[in-house]
């Protein structure tokens, strides 16, 4: 492997790890959120440096080339989180209507006149 | 003497059909509370209906119909009513034949009463997709129940507080209440029935155009057996 290639995964990866555990500190990332870009940034980080790892990982698999399995990992990861957040959004929602409806249910507007 | 039940008035930019909608409820059963939910209107919805004598519920933003009703089945649990009474506030559905479905659950031959416009041969127009997409699954739903229900979708419908019970849990898909609904009430061993009920023309505007219908049959087809596997609906 090129040590270019190495070097722009692990700059990549460490990069990614280090924005992360900063959104994470300053609060702007919650930890629930953070878990699965932390497994992220680990895999670019490690897989990266160890072609060796990447070569197993492909034969296990049964790929046919190693950029097989980058893409097969990095689509599922895709995937996991936007399943992860059709979850966390459905949730919202829920939140957010039983809220306005409990807006509604405080102050009911009292009609006009004596009927 | 009808400080047991609430009519419920689901209403989204209604200021010219309130008023009167409100007026003919009124006559139909005097000195019942009515409460009309304002869905987000932008228009004058609000004043009419207070001026027409009604309780009004806002609510902050355009949440959509099913979430409208059920602001309005919690405004009844709360407040201890028995019965409800929900009809459309477009003057679609006539308050005359409220009574009638009332008196049904009342009478505790039921805990739904649905306004069919289809029971004794109403006359009712509804575009081919949609009527195609109706009948399938009003014979799923009937295949599910054990019992026909020719008017499933219908938002004419007088109930009990067993039934305001599921209709105000979160299971009740709030985005989309229609047939789903009816299975999941009778998953819950609650009896529904059907009395005819005659509509006014619609003012105008259709809430089942364009894609609509297609949209229809997909959410069907997937909440029906949805909601059959579900967990945590009690």
């Amino acid at each position: 492997m090129d040590i270019r290639q190495k070097i722009l995964a692990a700059v990549f990866g460490i990069t990614l790890l280090a924005f992360i555990i900063e959104l994470v500190r300053r609060r702007k990332l919650r930890v629930e959120y953070s878990w699965l870009w932390i497994c992220a940034g680990l895999a670019i980080v490690v897989v990266g440096l160890n072609y060796a790892l990447l070569e197993w990982i492909t034969k296990l698999i049964g790929a046919g080339w190693t950029s097989s399995t980058l893409f097969f990992f990095g689509i599922f990861f895709v995937v996991t989180l936007c399943l992860q957040f059709s979850v966390k959004i459905s949730r919202l929602e829920t939140e957010v209507k039983n809220l306005a409806q409990e807006l509604s249910l405080r102050e009911p507007k009292m009609p006009k006149g004596n009927l | 003497m009808r400080n047991d039940t609430l009519i419920l008035l689901p209403a989204f930019n209604e200021e010219s059909n309130i008023g009167r909608v409100i007026a003919l409820v009124h006559d139909a059963l005097p000195n019942t509370t009515i409460v009309v939910i304002d869905d987000g209107s932008r228009d004058a919805t609000v004043d009419r209906a207070l001026e027409a004598g009604a309780i009004v519920l806002s609510l902050p933003y355009n949440l959509g119909y099913g979430v409208a009703l059920q602001t309005g089945y919690k405004y009844a649990l709360r407040a201890g009513f028995q019965y409800v009474v929900q009809l459309d506030a477009d003057g679609q559905h006539n308050p005359a034949c409220m009574p009638r479905l009332l008196e049904y659950v009342r009478d505790g031959k039921s805990d739904l009463c649905i306004g069919s416009r289809f029971l004794e041969g109403g006359t009712y127009a509804i575009p081919l997709a949609r009527r195609a997409g109706m009948f399938v699954f009003r014979r799923l739903a009937s295949l599910l129940l054990g019992q026909t229900i020719t008017d499933p979708t219908s938002g004419f419908q007088a109930m009990n507080r067993r039934v305001l019970e599921l209709y105000a849990h979160d299971s009740y898909p709030v985005d989309y209440p229609d047939v789903d609904v009816i299975v999941m009430l009778h998953r819950h061993g609650v009896r529904i029935a059907e009395l005819p009920v005659t509509m006014f023309p619609s003012a105008g505007k259709s809430m089942h155009a364009g894609l609509r219908p297609l949209y229809y049959l997909f959410r069907m087809g997937l909440d029906i057996p949805l909601n059959l596997i579900r967990r945590g609906d009690g």
